[in-house]
């Protein structure tokens, strides 16, 4: 499945670009996803461990899974306020 | 009630919004842009956010604050875009019938939006640089 992924603060300015799309096969979780976001967007990958990954409107762990169709998106640690 | 908005936040409408004849105290916290960190000097600060996810936490941490604290009313307003020194960034307004409950009710809004809504601010210093402030990563 084809999941495009939207990007915000410094990871939208590292990667280039609002979003990046990536390639899973079903059943692939938040960890997967990272993973094949640095294979994608190679500047991505110094800031992976720290980003955060949102399914809907709510944070996602690691291990969740990423279901066709949802809104995914990834970003640094917020500083609002 | 909770808002992003691009404009200037009217606090006293937002004030005057949240008091009740319910209510014997009425606290409003404001962020504003701070000139200085450290010795880094700010000329002006960028704000994004992603809309719908900010939102629906503001929400929640509002439903959560009214679950804790016997809340009248209470108000979150936070800015996005380009604001200048002394600009009010975010507004938290909170009526409850006594003063202990409003300071509370209150930090516990601010604190946590801090933590979980996802808004983002750019420095820009006066260096010419700009940089997103990512809390526990590197520059």
């Amino acid at each position: 499945m084809k999941v495009v992924v939207q990007l915000f603060a410094r990871a939208r300015e590292l990667a280039g670009s609002q979003t990046v799309t990536v390639d899973l096969p079903e059943g692939s979780s938040v960890a997967d996803l990272k993973q094949s976001m640095g294979e994608k967007s190679p500047d991505l990958r110094p800031l992976l461990p720290q980003l955060l990954v949102a399914i809907g409107t709510d944070y996602a762990t690691d291990d969740a899974q990423i279901r066709e169709g949802t809104d995914v998106a990834c970003f640094p640690p917020v500083s609002g306020g | 009630m909770v808002e992003l908005t691009h404009e200037p936040i009217d606090y006293t409408a937002l004030t005057e919004r949240v008091r009740s004849t319910q209510a014997g105290a009425v606290v409003l916290f404001l962020g504003t842009v701070r000139e200085m960190t450290g010795d880094q000097q700010t000329l002006a600060l960028d704000y994004d956010a992603y809309p719908e996810m900010a939102t629906s936490k503001m929400e929640e941490l509002h439903a959560e604050a009214c679950e804790r604290w016997p809340i009248t009313e209470a108000g979150i307003i936070h800015r996005l875009g380009h604001l200048e020194l002394g600009d009010i960034s975010v507004a938290v307004a909170v009526s409850c019938p006594h003063r202990v409950q409003a300071f509370e009710a209150g930090r516990f809004l601010i604190d946590r939006l801090k933590e979980v809504v996802p808004i983002w601010k750019q420095e820009n210093w006066a260096d010419g640089s700009t940089e997103w402030v990512h809390p526990g990563v590197e520059s």
